[in-house]
């Protein structure tokens, strides 16, 4: 195995342990195996390794992390299945924390929990995976076209990018030393082309000391990467869904949270964010789901075009797959893995927007591994540190300051599978504490098929004011006719309630117009089909003519009736179907068949008004 | 099926209801088979479930019953559990360790495989797409089923799911290919009829040749349910991915398989998560569903119909809830449609097919199929609203727009979801009967259908016809109450 395989056995021919069969001997830094509990494994010999160290379990050498060291015993959480691992095996250490390979080659790659590049994997294995299998991370073969940035002699300060490589048609990737090393460029490769193993520049710090800067390095996963300073998360992340951008924002470098009962539709919304927002990067974690999802995004993103790039959805996307019959310790890591390549990208002054899905199977893998480890159990078996692991993971988002001094954002948006659909469970309630998004789906709304099922009444977005002057600087109307609009469906909701009890008739006509307007805002606003071609998504220029001729119906139409029409004669025009279809009527950018649009309703209510002018 | 002897003990540490202690062992691994020899000399199979320098945790999968601490004899077989697999099981019945169960020997096999098998790595997987047709309208028109799709029919005591699963068996094809499907049969903890009516129904279909059962009944010791659909799994795969065929697991019942899961995490002294089951549930049930699917470059495909009865009928409770949480939608099934004599009483609203939107469609089944069907879903949602209206006001009371919502509501289900046990209707027949009640509505209550369909499948005369009825009815009402007079004017001009 080339050095490139060297992630989890740092200079593995070096080291004495490994004889020349490939056998494992028994070394003096190496544990012997003493118990096995499904994925926990205990190991004596180990009173030297650190908390969270790999290591390498089993004649099959079957990855592990260090989690527990008790005198001479160590716990392990293994990544793979420990089928046939036993007591008298051998345990290899690395002394090296479980880290991710950071470098060109990620965009457009899908990993396990581990970062094991998943077709690589099929290479070796089949479409089956096999234990024990070894694959670096980045293809080490591969040549990528370098361009230096600084020349010998300049300074290059903390988190500043020594040369840049075009990763993929739409990103540039940005090549950074590792955090905290910075000092006078003594060496620089001329353009040309490099290796992932290739070292490209050598600084030379203020101390002296010489910092080799390579085209990839490693960071340790539970380490958040260093920034500078966090800044005040003031712009939206726009995503191209009405109901978010409109009613429930979310900031760039904002945290949301997904929760819903099954088939609400969760994943299809993470699907949705990963597809059309406009993050420059999206790393994609299916933490302990479907595979088949995993798939639909390997087949549907290479086919989608960014509507910003011009180039294909799949070059500015990461994903990590770690499906829910994958090892269930490898889903506990999965989540720092991609969060820690995320942050690297936001290093290089990118915003970048995290789908995990879903953080409840985190959890539980969390619980599992703690009821293993016959740990006190908090509230329904899950560990009492839950919610400070919850709220360190939500910690990592934010709009920064980056250490080269750029701008860079991590957003991250998790799904939440409550047991039950039940919201007061744990790790619901733990994630609303940490998160300023919270959009709850419903399954009432779900089972209409009223989709994205996300309450109107009970979702938030601590955002919405934050960002309300981006807004106003760009649709100045748009606050306002989102206040005016959720007023409308909140007094809808209140009419409903005395609809269910007498009926609809006992209303005056000008609350009966309020419950057609709000189905109106519900048909042709709220509900967002992903698969239709123009519905999917939504540009602010449509979701401002959309909901703003809503409101002029509104408005207009409240007048008429209080001039003496009756409500009917509203409800019967043909406006109101025109408005709850133009969302798949009217595409992004088709400034005539808006404008046709509004003279068509307008014409229609001209002509109703006329009649009760006198 | 078990040959090679490994390392022999004699004697347990402590029998604790399906677990065994044994003591003193070396070189034993975790998850490998073991074989306790009890007095009679009878072997019994179990599994390594914790294993520590001292004493290995083994669970017994035929049950401890009649075991004693003394004069029994533990081999551990230094392997984990294995199932020979050939096409030549086809025509037979196992129980829940690929054992023969019906007198005949087992069949001749190349190759063993371990039954617990490995995660289908998502890369190679293949994105299922072909429509399968039940000739059920319910599924069919509402729930589509796709080949490599998990479907689970969520049940209660007493609903004739059998008989439902036993239909699509019976009738799922594909349109384009002529492929029969290879079916494997998994019960576990149900009781003998049940397998016997399925016996009786691949016979009489001539099937029964392109079927193996693997059956742990109710009879059986439950803790071999926790081996049977990884058995028939295994099988599965074998025909599916090395010999291409298109498979068709049919699962019941899965609230049987999860007890006994729960019975051995407390006899361990584990933690539960929710009513006793243990935390691992969702993980432990993923790892048989995810088993499921399609592999790229591979013929065949594993379509899974998991059945499990809802207890209480709570699709809140944990066995559902986690199944819903996994497989590709479900089929619910409800016990009032039942209760009306609606078969097959497939609720119309909790069910859901997530793989239904790249299987249906133009070039699969109609181009306004998809919005059809999310038309009709949106329509019955607001027949139940206005249902529950009614129970409050009456139905007298509810205005006429509401009441041609009820009758649309009593034509969905007694012509569309309600069909004959042996009626097996064409995909067309099913978008017809759809357009047939949906025309029930005016075209205004329609949004999610476009102009161009309206105008190409819409019934004007049964609009009418809806329309009349219900004019004529409040004809008399229309002095009771003030505003429906308008509604019908709304009404009328609709039918422009
Ligand atoms: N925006 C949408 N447009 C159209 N259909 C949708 C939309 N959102 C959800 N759906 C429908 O709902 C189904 C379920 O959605 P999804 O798979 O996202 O649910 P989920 O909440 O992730 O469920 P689980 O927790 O079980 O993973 C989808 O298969 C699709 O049919
Ligand atoms: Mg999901």
């Amino acid at each position: 195995m080339a050095n490139s395989g060297a992630r989890f056995c740092p200079r593995l021919e070096e080291r004495s342990t490994v004889a020349e069969n490939g056998q494992i001997n028994p070394g003096a830094k190496n544990g012997i195996i003493a118990r096995i509990s499904g994925p926990i494994v205990d190991a004596t010999g180990m009173r030297s390794a650190g908390m969270y160290e790999v290591v390498e379990v089993g004649s099959l050498r079957l990855v592990g992390e260090v989690i527990r060291v008790s005198g001479d015993v160590a716990t392990i959480q293994v990544y793979e299945d420990t089928t046939g691992v036993k007591p008298g095996d051998v345990v290899l250490r690395t002394e090296s924390p479980l880290v991710v390979r950071l470098g060109p080659g990620l965009l457009g790659s899908i990993y396990d929990g581990i970062q094991r590049p998943l077709d690589q994997i099929q290479k070796h294995s089949g479409a089956f995976i096999r234990r024990g299998e070894k694959v670096s991370p980045l293809d080490a073969e591969k040549k990528w076209l370098f361009k230096p940035l600084v020349k010998e002699g300049d300074a290059v300060g903390k988190g500043k990018p020594v040369g840049v490589v075009q990763e993929t048609g739409s990103v540039e990737h940005r090549i950074l030393p590792k955090p905290g090393e910075c000092g006078t460029v003594v060496e620089i490769v001329p353009e040309g082309e490099y290796t992932v193993e290739s070292r490209v520049a050598r600084l030379k710090g203020e101390s002296g000391a010489i910092y080799d800067v390579f085209m990839a390095h490693q960071w340790p996963v539970r380490n958040p990467r260093p920034i500078l300073e966090r800044r005040y998360a003031d712009a939206p992340l726009i995503t191209g869904q009405r109901v978010i951008d409109a009613f429930f924002p979310l900031a760039r470098g904002g945290t949301a949270a997904i929760p819903g009962g099954f088939g609400t539709g969760k994943t299809m919304m993470q699907h949705a964010l990963a597809k059309w927002s406009d993050a420059d990067i999206i790393v994609y974690i299916g933490c302990g789901e479907r595979g088949n999802e995993m798939t639909d995004v390997l087949t549907d993103f290479p086919k989608l075009i960014d509507p910003r790039s011009g180039r294909s959805l799949m070059e500015r996307t990461v994903l990590v797959a770690n499906t829910s019959n994958m090892p269930v310790a490898a889903r506990e890591v999965s989540i720092y893995t991609g969060i820690t390549m995320a942050e690297y990208y936001r290093d290089m002054g990118y915003d970048v927007a995290i789908m995990a899905d879903s953080t409840s199977r985190w959890a539980e893998a969390l619980r599992e591994l703690a009821g293993r480890l016959e740990e006190m159990p908090a509230e329904e078996g899950f560990p009492a540190y839950l919610a400070t692991r919850l709220a360190q993971f939500y910690e990592r988002a934010g709009a920064v300051t980056t250490l080269g001094g750029g701008e860079g954002s991590v957003s991250i948006v998790g799904a939440v599978s409550p047991p039950g659909g039940d919201f007061s469970e744990p790790v619901t309630q733990h994630t609303r504490r940490f998160v300023r998004c919270f959009w709850a789906l419903d399954t009432t709304l779900a089972n209409a098929r009223h989709y994205p099922s996300i309450n109107w009444l009970t979702s938030y977005s601590e955002y919405a004011e934050d960002i309300r002057s981006w807004w106003e600087q760009r649709e100045p109307s748009f606050p306002a006719l989102r206040e005016e609009a959720m007023e409308v469906l909140q007094l809808e909701a209140r009419l409903q309630q005395i609809v269910k009890l007498v009926g609809p008739d006992v209303l005056p006509d000008t609350q009966r117009f309020v419950l057609i307007v709000a189905e109106i805002i519900k048909n042709g606003f709220l509900q967002q089909s992903s698969f239709d071609k123009v519905d999917t998504y939504t540009d602010p220029e449509r979701q401002v003519f959309l909901l703003g001729l809503m409101m002029e119906f509104y408005r207009r139409g409240k007048a008429v009736i209080a001039a003496g029409s009756p409500v009917v004669r509203l409800h019967e025009m043909k406006a109101v179907r025109k408005l709850s279809v133009a969302k798949s009527t009217v595409p992004n950018g088709d400034k005539q068949a808006m404008a046709d649009l509004r003279r068509e309703v307008g014409e229609e209510l001209e002509a109703l008004e006329a009649e009760y002018q006198k | 099926m078990i040959q090679e002897h490994g390392l022999e003990y004699v004697g347990l540490g402590k029998i604790d209801g399906p677990l065994v202690f044994v003591r003193r062992i070396t070189d034993v691994g975790y998850n490998e088979v073991v074989e306790i020899i009890d007095r009679e000399g009878h072997p019994r199979i179990g599994t390594v479930l914790d294993v520590s320098d001292e004493v290995a945790v083994v669970q017994i999968l035929e049950g401890t019953d009649g075991l004693s601490n003394a004069n029994t004899r533990v081999r551990f077989l230094g392997r984990p559990m294995r199932l020979p697999v050939s096409s030549e099981m086809l025509g037979r019945v196992f129980d829940g360790l690929g054992r023969p169960l019906d007198n005949c020997p087992m069949p001749f096999s190349g190759e063993e495989r371990d039954i617990q098998g490995d995660p289908i790595n998502p890369w190679s997987r293949q994105y299922p797409r072909d429509f399968i047709q039940t000739g059920l309208s319910a599924i069919d028109g509402m729930n589509t089923l796709v080949r490599g799709q998990k479907l689970p029919i969520f049940s209660g005591n007493g609903i004739p799911h059998n008989r439902v699963a036993a239909q699509i068996v019976r009738q799922a094809k594909l349109l384009q290919e002529d492929v029969q499907f290879t079916i494997i049969f998994c019960g576990m903890g149900v009781k003998n009829d049940v397998a016997q009516f399925f016996v009786r129904n691949f016979e009489e279909t001539g099937v029964i040749g392109k079927v193996a059962l693997f059956l742990s009944l109710a009879n059986a010791p439950s803790v071999e349910r926790l081996l049977t659909p990884r058995t028939a799994l295994t099988l599965a795969e074998h025909l599916a991915f090395d010999l291409g065929m298109h498979v068709l697991v049919i699962m019941t019942d899965m609230t049987n398989y999860c007890e006994s899961l729960r019975e051995i995490g407390t006899a361990r002294g584990e933690i539960p998560a929710r009513k006793g089951y243990p935390g691992y549930l969702y993980s432990d049930l993923a790892s048989i569903y995810e088993r499921a699917g399609r592999v790229k470059g591979g013929e065949g495909s594993i379509t899974q119909v998991p059945v499990l009865t809802m207890p209480n009928d709570d699709i809140s409770h944990p066995v559902p809830d986690l199944t819903g949480y996994i497989t590709e939608g479900q089929i619910v099934m409800d016990r009032e449609l039942f209760q009306r004599s609606v078969y097959p009483p497939i609720a119309g609203l909790p069910s859901l097919s997530r793989l239904m939107k790249d299987g249906i469609g133009k070039g699969r089944t109609r181009d306004d199929h998809p919005t059809l069907a999310s038309q009709l879903f949106a329509a019955y949602s607001k027949v139940k609203q206005i249902r529950g209206l009614a129970a409050v006001i009456g139905e007298e009371e509810l205005a006429p727009l509401d009441k041609i919502y009820l009758h649309f509501g009593d034509e969905f289900e007694q012509k569309f979801l309600k069909q004959q046990e042996f009626e097996d209707r064409t995909i067309t027949q099913t978008l017809e009967l759809g357009w047939d009640v949906i025309s029930i509505l005016p075209k205004s209550e329609l949004p999610r259908l476009s102009d161009e369909f309206l105008n190409q499948y819409y019934r004007q005369d049964v609009a009418e016809r809806a329309a009349n009825k219900q004019a004529g009815k409040s004809d008399s009402e229309a002095k009771k109450v003030a505003v429906p007079a308008q509604d019908a004017a709304k009404l009328e001009s609709d039918q422009e």
